[in-house]
């Protein structure tokens, strides 16, 4: 069928706006995913996954401008011992990055692979993706999988004894970053990925997770502070039996954020946690889009996000649990909540399930709400003001969605984080 | 020490009158009890005098040491000595209690223009006293509150009292949801805190927390009125006898 007009259009001025990387063992891949676009077109307002947040920016020709914002503190996860892996607006930086040779990890470039015809990342790269556009169309995802012109791919062979820590600095205001990542956890191993900063002025951010059985992956991601940045996140996962997947995003500020996740599950006994909080002052639209597929019998998934939303910002969530016929045993549970801190913010959410299994636990809950005037009352009966309570009783809303990290360090980085982001704000 | 007079309070969105006149002198170094039957306005007392919302003061004072209290701010009011130890104390999860209670310390010192405790000072402080309340060094990580038992909730409400060291102790309904050995340790907390210059208003409902908390002066409330001041003998007589004997009495 063809696409409407406009959305023909957007999707042409975008496309030829573009080249099309060439050569090597992901052309094929690269090649059927501008085909996927060319099909689908580029979301518009029109489309119902998109009617709580305007794409418009996300998919105009150019980046609109983000200033680079300097806050002068020290990058998150700055001092924790990892491998930096350095992007600037969305191009490898070898000379700021650490050697990426470490044991139990092999990392390369994606841009290398022009050169080689044979390489295993040809099974995920935009595999994954592709596998994610059913039933709802990602055409960014796809956009990407097509154009991406730089990002790592990362083979966990065993058990890495740091983290991966991509950084992604801002360094020019109309930049526009494309950058996709394959990351492949093989059997029994275990590693963790740290992301931070904004990366560009728009970004465009794909990642395809490949959990081989009893392989585990934890994800812990911060947005980056500039106010005006603009990004389109995924992440496709993919869990083998008894794997373990866990990541949790951070954003504070930033003008428009899309973060989709779409998590599958295809062996038995595994588990998949996705997690996220976000802070918003003012001219702030964030939205979480989750789409949880459980296609394995006994696995449990959890969706827990928690936004803070003021001065006119705005939340949404989609989540979904698709619990697939044969599915028995699945827990699923799933929770979005925002605190608003004054009437003119706003949180938009849409939860859904579809079971087609009888055996199983799902449950899902959504709310806005103020902040709890009992806990309040608390800590100022104890002394403490007004404005440090309320920051106080915000991290505790927080909370749930924090804890969603199991490294009791990285957990604390970001709640220092998130309370110096509301102090700030006093 | 602390000084209501002819204390008037209703309930702000019901326009329900709580408190009809309420008249009660606690003097520093004494332990005053108030019990009464259920809905007499015991607990609404220990709000207001603590600056909880929702409450509207319609006439009256209550001041500490000659201060007014009741147009300050909660946290003003803490500054100044005041404490309530809560009958339900509340779950605040992503806050650790040791955090907790240092912001609580310090800010009540910056309040009064005194210099904030170091980091170490004020680890050794806690320590030291949590001990004798039988709080681990788990309990003093782990958010305030979250998943601690019910007596751990009110031994963690002592141990707030023994930090902050108040001049004026308002406990509500601590002995309730207590077992005979958990409220010992409780009153324990509180007896080791009796000091000539504190004052201490304990609301109950049973006699049986005045058997390890010893007050010196009982006084009898109901329906939003002081309508009974005795000794330590009055518990007694509520515990044998119940309200009904009072109340018909003063009717």
């Amino acid at each position: 069928m063809a696409l409407p007009e406009l959305k023909h259009s957007t999707t042409e001025a975008r496309l030829a706006a573009l080249d099309l990387p060439t050569g090597g063992c992901l052309d094929v891949a690269r090649r059927a995913a501008l085909s996927r676009v060319q099909t689908m077109g580029l979301p518009d307002r029109r489309d119902e996954y998109w009617k709580y947040t305007r794409p418009d920016t996300l998919t105009a020709v150019e980046a609109p401008a983000a200033a680079v914002f300097e806050s002068g503190e020290a990058a998150m996860f700055d001092g924790f011992d990892r491998l930096q892996i350095v992007f600037v607006d969305g191009v490898f930086d070898p000379d700021a990055s650490d050697d990426l040779s470490l044991e139990g990890v092999s990392i390369e470039r994606l841009i290398d692979l022009k050169d080689k015809d044979i390489h295993w990342s040809k099974d995920i790269y935009g595999v994954l993706e592709a596998r994610g556009q059913i039933p709802v169309e990602r055409p960014l995802a796809a956009l990407n999988t097509a154009f991406a012109t730089d990002g790592v791919v990362v083979h966990v062979t065993g058990t890495p004894s740091k983290p991966l820590n991509f950084v992604y600095r801002h360094g020019q205001e109309n930049s526009d970053a494309i950058l996709h990542h394959v990351i492949k956890v093989d059997s029994d191993a275990e590693a963790t990925i740290l992301e931070n900063g904004p990366a560009a002025s728009r970004f465009n951010h794909v990642i395809e997770i490949d959990i081989a059985d009893r392989g585990t992956l934890h994800v812990v991601r911060s947005q980056g502070r500039d106010h005006e940045r603009r990004a389109a996140t995924h992440m496709f996962a993919r869990l083998g039996q008894e794997s373990v997947f866990k990541s949790f995003t951070l954003t504070v500020n930033g003008v428009l954020t899309r973060n989709e996740a779409v998590v599958e599950f295809l062996g038995d006994d595994a588990v998949a946690h996705v997690a996220g909080a976000c802070v918003g002052d003012g001219d702030f639209h964030h939205d979480d889009t989750v789409f949880v597929t459980h296609d394995a019998v006994n696995c449990e998934s959890r969706q827990v996000f928690k936004k803070v939303l003021r001065n006119g910002a705005t939340g949404v969530f989609q989540g979904k649990i698709l619990v697939k016929e044969g599915a028995q045993k699945t827990d699923g549970y799933q929770i979005s909540q925002s605190l608003l801190l004054d009437d003119d913010s706003q949180f938009l959410a849409k939860p859904e399930l579809e079971i087609y299994a009888d055996d199983v636990a799902c449950s899902h809950g959504s709310t806005s709400g103020a902040i709890d005037e009992e806990g309040l009352f608390y800590l100022r009966s104890r002394g403490v003001p007004e404005a440090e309570a309320t920051n106080l009783m915000t991290l505790a809303f927080l909370a749930e969605a924090v804890q969603e990290i199991d490294s009791d360090e990285i957990a604390a980085s970001i709640n220092d984080r998130l309370y110096g982001w509301l102090a700030r704000r006093g | 020490m602390l000084e209501i007079k002819n204390l008037h309070v209703k309930l702000e969105e019901e326009d329900k009158q709580i408190l009809k006149g309420v008249n009660l002198t606690v003097e520093a170094g004494k332990v005053h009890a108030i019990m009464g039957p259920n809905g007499s306005g015991k607990s609404t007392l220990s709000y207001v005098l603590s600056g909880k919302d929702g409450y509207e003061v319609t006439e009256g004072s209550a001041t500490l040491e000659g201060e007014e209290l009741l147009e300050l701010e909660p946290e003003e009011r803490a500054a100044l000595g005041v404490f309530l130890a809560f009958q339900y104390p509340v779950e605040i999860p992503g806050v650790g209690n040791m955090t907790f209670l240092r912001t609580a310390v310090n800010a009540q010192r910056k309040a009064r223009g005194e210099e904030e405790l170091s980091a170490s000072d004020f680890l050794k402080v806690v320590r030291e006293k949590a001990k004798t309340l039988k709080i681990d060094a788990e309990m003093l990580k782990r958010p305030v509150n979250v998943g601690f038992s019910g007596g751990e909730k009110k031994r963690n409400e002592i141990l707030q009292m023994a930090m902050l060291a108040p001049k004026m102790c308002i406990l509500d309904e601590t002995d309730s949801g207590l077992d005979v050995d958990a409220m010992k340790l409780v009153a324990d907390g509180v007896n080791a805190l009796r000091d000539e210059g504190r004052g201490f208003l304990v609301i109950t409902h049973y006699q049986r927390l005045l058997d390890h908390i010893k007050p010196d002066v009982v006084h009898i409330m109901s329906d939003g009125r002081i309508i009974k001041t005795g000794g330590p003998e009055l518990a007694l007589e509520v515990e044998h006898n119940g309200y009904a004997d009072i109340l018909a009495e003063v009717a």
